[in-house]
């Protein structure tokens, strides 16, 4: 007999088919993915759309229905043990106990990894130090901020050093402060070469931290890409302006409309429009304020702008990936603001 | 010899590790969790106020406030009668701690993080009985030393006390396994708060636990004499202050026998689907 091969020059993340329904409800229809070693995938997909169960199978806490999961050539349900000794998880809420101190959390999660009494104490230090939490590494958890508490949690994922990362949502809820904090913590971690699948609602996250995002919904894979690649999707340049009558905007779209083939979005509200132009940004640029000019229209902030992710969900679904409130609160407008 | 060429992506085949090994980590990890939950619990002033104070407080109120006006028939007076009424009381009691704990675990999602870790499973449910065990005996050792400095005293000798105290622990055990299954199901510490709980009130005052059961009406009594928790508490005052033991031990083992039988496979059911 020979020895089982335990060597593995596969992706570290691959994903076939995999389906999973609760009840009637169908969580995951039909899902492929694939992650190289080393690289970043951003799993990106509105609430519901899939995103945590497609984790959940992964890190072996439910079984697929049909298909194969495998982390670095480890099926999740022929040896999840095997899986769980090589990932890290950090999920949506801070998985830390508050009565207990940063340096407590890290070492009972060194035990619960079966390291040695002097690994867990040097893995503690170095993790604490790392996420800047060494100062409060002695008092209670109950009173870190939501920011502290989130570094504490993904310290705890990577006590043992995983070969592969799943962050569940690893911002959500979070100020826009710390998520900048958190983004800056998981780049420098991604830099050292750990494997991570990363689930987010946000659209910019995924756009800062992924070297590959792949878009669910309702379930599905419905693009995959770079987020390069998937803002060409929507068709190149998006020309954007707000008529200052809101009540001309019908007949401002009209005017606009003989530029592109695609469709015109609009928002009676704000009295917006954006339209995917293609390549040639400037012609239509030009051709818009000629047109618009010669009907009377006055408009505020025409421009030409490359497309954001926001922009390529609405084109994929249908409907927009976040609500107004937390678009209102994403960190890069915080972050405009504050240079004012 | 001759190589074959694997379909790509065949799934590396890794063996479990031994048997033997798997024990002994089990074991770590239980150990670990066990210690993770006592310290948490003595952190906590309102688990201190649960475990300790309120239990204290329920042995004054009724020897003092209730007590006198609740006529009973054994050696020492009313104080006699309440301990082993309150202990098992405070036992059944005590397992709002499991089902909460259990309940946040599951929301909050440490539970999960533990399953994902190369850890033993069971370690999750066995760390927390084994701790939550551990904090019942505290608490009936200090009701019985409250007992004490208020009257209470022990008349069959030590051998039957010893084993009243051992009774009341294992009464408190097997309705964590319910409590357990109850948090587990529901997984939701605020539903569990606020009623999840709610059968033990009936279960524990619609006993002998405070008052003989002749002094309720007729129909209450029917329920009253023959439930598990009368039983129980009817073996724990003849093991305390002498009377008939036989028929209520062996009732009183096949009560908690089949509870565990129904309840901890249910719990494990509920926490292996909990997710």
């Amino acid at each position: 007999m020979t020895s089982p091969r335990t060597d593995w020059s596969g992706p570290a993340i691959f994903v076939e088919d995999v389906h999973k329904s609760f009840g009637e409800v169908r969580a995951l229809a039909g899902i492929d993915l694939v992650v190289e070693r080393g690289e970043v995938l951003g799993l990106l997909g509105p609430n519901g759309a899939g995103k945590t169960t497609a984790v959940k199978i992964l890190t072996t806490l439910l079984a697929p229905d049909t298909g194969r999961a495998l982390v670095e050539g480890r099926d999740v349900v022929r040896s999840p043990e095997a899986v769980r000794e090589i990932i890290g998880l950090a999920g949506q809420s801070a998985a830390i106990q508050e009565e207990l101190t940063g340096r407590e959390n890290l070492e009972i999660m060194g035990r619960l990894y079966h390291l040695d009494a002097a690994t867990r104490a040097r893995r503690a230090v170095e993790l604490l130090e790392r996420f800047d939490l060494i100062e409060a590494a002695d008092r209670p958890t109950k009173g870190y901020s939501g920011g502290m508490q989130r570094r504490l949690d993904l310290a705890l994922s990577l006590v043992a050093t995983p070969q592969v990362l799943f962050l569940d949502e690893p911002t959500t809820g979070l100020d826009p402060r710390s998520r900048i904090g958190m983004w800056d913590v998981i780049r420098e971690l991604v830099s050292a070469g750990t494997t991570l699948l990363l689930t987010t609602q946000y659209l910019e996250e995924a756009d800062e931290l992924a070297d590959e995002i792949v878009v669910i919904d309702r379930g599905k894979v419905i693009a995959a890409g770079t987020a390069h690649e998937l803002k060409n999707r929507v068709g190149g340049d998006i020309l954007q302006f707000s008529v200052v009558e809101r009540g001309r905007l019908g007949e401002a779209a009209e005017a606009v409309g003989v530029l592109s083939d695609a469709e015109a979005v609009l928002d009676a509200e704000s009295g917006s429009l954006a339209l995917a132009v293609g390549g040639d940004g400037s012609h239509a640029l030009v051709e818009t304020v000629r047109r618009l000019d010669a009907l009377g229209i006055h408009t505020e902030g025409l421009g030409i702008r490359r497309p954001s992710l926001d922009d390529v969900f609405l084109s994929l679904t249908g409907h927009a990936a976040e609500d107004e409130e937390s678009a209102a609160t994403s960190p890069r407008r915080q972050r405009a603001n504050r240079r004012h | 010899m001759t190589t074959t060429t694997l379909p790509p992506l065949a799934a590396l085949d890794i063996p479990p590790p031994p048997m033997s090994r798997r024990v002994r980590l089990g074991l770590s990890d239980v150990v670990t969790l066990t210690r993770r939950e006592l310290r948490i619990w003595f952190r906590n002033p309102a688990y201190l106020f649960f475990t300790i104070i309120q239990p204290m407080m329920f042995v004054l109120l009724f020897r003092y406030v209730f007590g006198g006006a609740i006529p009973v028939n054994v050696p020492g007076g009313y104080v006699d009668f309440l301990m082993p009424g309150i202990i098992a009381q405070s036992a059944a009691f005590a397992s709002f701690g499991t089902a909460i704990a259990l309940a946040r675990g599951l929301q909050k999602g440490v539970i999960d993080r533990f399953r994902a870790m190369p850890m033993a499973r069971s370690a999750v449910l066995l760390g927390r009985l084994v701790a939550d065990t551990l904090r019942l005996v505290v608490t009936l050792l200090v009701i019985l030393a409250v007992g004490y400095a208020v009257g209470f005293r022990f008349h069959n000798g030590i051998g039957p006390a010893v084993l009243m105290v051992l009774l009341g622990i294992a009464f408190g055990v097997t309705i964590c396994t319910v409590s357990a299954f109850v948090g587990l199901a529901i997984k939701d510490e605020e539903s569990v708060g606020s009623f999840g709980l709610v059968w033990l009130f009936p279960l524990t005052f619609v006993s002998a636990a405070f008052v003989p059961v002749s002094s309720m009406p007729g129909w209450l009594q029917a329920f009253a004499k023959n439930q598990p928790v009368t039983i129980v508490i009817d073996e724990m005052r003849s093991l305390a202050l002498g009377g008939p033991l036989a028929l209520h031990a062996w009732q009183s083992a096949l009560w908690l026998a089949a509870i565990v039988a129904v309840f901890v496979p249910l719990a494990v059911r509920a926490y292996r689907r909990a997710t």
